[in-house]
């Protein structure tokens, strides 16, 4: 059985965005890239299918410039079979990349895609319920346990939710996305590095997907939040508890 | 022009307050943009009804439900499928939820039914039918234009205070025709059992994170303190990973965003992701052993002191200044 795992690259999340000085756009030159955190555990958790069922054939797929292929070969290196990569330059929000992924699923014969609940650039939330609704699949968002049945029919999801755990099933072809209690991902082993380099990577040009790809959002301008300013420090319970009395009026 | 359709979601007949922020987050667009009206939609089993006519009590120009044993559970293919058929009838500009983890889930099938673009956990509502919502943990605000017919847009609950009651309006059942779904089915809900505030409604959050080294001490430290407070308590995702505190309780990027009067952070570093989800509560308090770590940064109050130490000292002189 085919699974597909849609990844995106994003900055590293350890350093903060900086704007262009016009606040036109979100600085990336010299960005350290890295595979979407999320995306991350979803090719974890195919890994670990694989590993439970070798018959599994896991293939990545990411949209993005040429350079993408280093995040595309980190998740082979972690033991995906094959890669697509859908080459572009330009920006690629959820509503465009839902369509491509659309596209891939309808070129290949997949019954389940794993991919991330949230990119942590965009923070959009949107991209999986998207595609699954785009291909009128049910999903299961927000994973924090996934077992397949042993043909392939349905698959038990534990989702975090408000209020706590909720376990659904569905019938798979399906969408579930991960959440940060999946799984913890594995480092890419050096003989894993060294085989991804060997590992089929197939480029598609966008443009060649013949897909509309009008933004339906429009960003005007980025603005960076107004800033805390710098509180003081307390040398006890006592002051900090007269500070949240008497200055804060909080308590 | 046109009208704004709001997803309002019930927990059986009660509203909880995200309803009511995404409610007054309508009643602005409404405003703000030049709708004609704010039309409520609820869908949902038991109860429905009667969230239905507490709903119409927050100045809505109309409120529609749909009551059916079908939608006892959450699901998302029936409830967008349903919802999409409940919202057809209105034929709506703009159609916001709060982005709630249901919000979440199902909206973006919402906006692909509609060809819609979706804003998501929106945070303003600006002039020229623009919307602000955070990128990047909230590090960058965009201010974003929907370029498509019909709009679809998520608001942050935190964001917005909850409605208040104003003029009623009239409620309508609409029989939908909910459709058998065996794709997606439900099997349990694990509730974390909570007799304190919600996260996302309380006054007062206090947070524990990695430094409180286990569940036993993380209760034994973080709930007196809260207890004492009448807070909420939340967590680090260090501290949710490694067991001390249930998924629900994560503030942050990733998990939830509030804004309270008061957020007291105890052993939490404030790496960004956390900062997301906090830092624009009114007072911020951080208790820290590291005189360096940067949640001092976003904190009107810090203590550098050993949590173990300070925290239960904290908590009796908490007691005796609220004279309990
Ligand atoms: C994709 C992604 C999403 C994420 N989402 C979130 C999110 O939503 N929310 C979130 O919180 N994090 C999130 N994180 C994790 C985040 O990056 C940090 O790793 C996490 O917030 C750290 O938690 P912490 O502050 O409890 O632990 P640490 O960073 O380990 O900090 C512990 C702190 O406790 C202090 N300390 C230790 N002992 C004591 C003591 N005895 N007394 C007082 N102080 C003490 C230390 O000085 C330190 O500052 C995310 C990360 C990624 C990659």
């Amino acid at each position: 059985m085919n699974i597909l795992v849609p990844l995106k690259r994003v900055p590293d999340y350890a350093v903060k965005a900086k704007l262009s000085p016009d606040s036109q756009s979100v600085v990336t030159d010299g960005v350290k890239w890295i595979v979407n955190p999320f995306d991350e555990i979803a090719v974890e958790e195919a890994v670990r299918i694989k590993e439970k069922r070798p018959d599994t054939e896991i293939v990545v797929v990411s949209i993005g410039p040429s350079s993408t292929t280093e995040q595309v070969r980190t998740a082979l290196a972690m033991g995906a079979d094959r890669a697509i990569l859908v080459t572009t330059d330009g920006a690629v929000d959820s509503d465009l990349a839902h369509r491509v992924l659309a596209e891939i699923v309808a070129r290949g014969d997949y019954r389940l895609v794993i991919m991330g609940k949230q990119a942590i650039d965009s923070d959009a939330s949107q991209t999986g319920p998207l595609l699954a609704s785009r291909l009128n699949w049910p999903q299961a968002t927000f994973a924090s346990k996934l077992e397949i049945d042993d043909t392939w029919t349905s698959a038990t999801v534990t989702r975090e939710v408000d209020g706590g755990l909720e376990t659904v099933q569905i019938q798979l072809p399906g969408v579930v996305t991960t959440d940060l209690r999946l799984n913890e991902p594995r480092y890419p082993s050096l003989p894993g590095i060294v085989k991804a380099k060997k590992q089929p990577l197939e480029e598609i040009p966008l443009a060649s997907l013949g897909i509309e790809s009008a933004p339906k959002l429009k960003i005007h301008q980025f603005a960076y939040p107004p800033q805390r300013k710098a509180g003081t420090k307390v040398s006890s319970v006592e002051e900090l508890v007269a500070k949240l009395q008497n200055d804060a009026k909080v308590l | 022009m046109g009208s704004v359709a709001l997803y309002i979601e019930n927990n059986g007949e009660k509203l909880p307050k995200s309803s009511l922020s995404a409610l007054a987050a309508a009643l602005e667009i409404k405003q703000a943009h030049g709708h004609e009206k704010v039309i409520g939609v609820l869908i949902g089993g038991t109860g429905t009804s009667a969230a239905a006519n507490e709903a119409a009590q927050y100045g809505l120009d109309e409120v529609l439900y749909v009551q059916s044993s079908a939608l006892e559970q959450y699901l998302a293919l029936q409830y967008a499928e349903t919802l999409k058929l409940a919202v057809d009838a209105v034929q709506p500009a703009v159609i916001v939820a709060a982005s709630t983890s249901r919000g979440k889930d199902f909206l973006p099938r919402i906006a692909q039914l509609f060809d819609a673009g979706q804003a998501s956990d929106c945070t303003a509502i600006l002039p020229g039918g623009k919307y602000r919502r955070p990128m990047y943990a909230g590090n960058v605000l965009a201010d974003v234009e929907i370029t498509t017919a019909v709009q679809v847009v998520t608001i942050r609950p935190s964001a917005f205070g909850a409605a208040s009651k104003a003029g009623t309006c009239a409620v309508r059942e609409l029989a939908v025709h909910v459709l058998e779904e065996p794709r997606m089915k439900f099997v349990r809900f694990d509730q974390v059992k909570n007799e304190r505030p919600e996260l996302g409604e309380a006054e007062i959050v206090v947070s524990g994170g990695r430094a409180l080294k286990s569940a036993e001490t993380f209760q034994q430290h973080i709930l007196p303190l809260a207890d004492a407070l009448g807070a909420a308590v939340g967590a680090s995702r260090a501290a949710v990973d490694s067991g001390y505190a249930p998924n629900d309780w994560q503030v942050g990027q990733t998990g939830k965003v509030v804004a309270p009067k008061l957020y007291i952070a105890v052993g939490i570093s404030g790496a960004i992701q956390h900062l997301a989800g906090m830092k624009d509560s009114k007072t911020i308090v951080a208790i820290n052993k590291d005189s360096e770590a940067p949640i001092f940064e976003v904190a009107d109050y810090g203590l550098v002191a050993d949590l173990f130490e300070v925290v239960p000292q904290l908590t009796e002189a908490v007691k005796k200044a609220r004279g309990q």
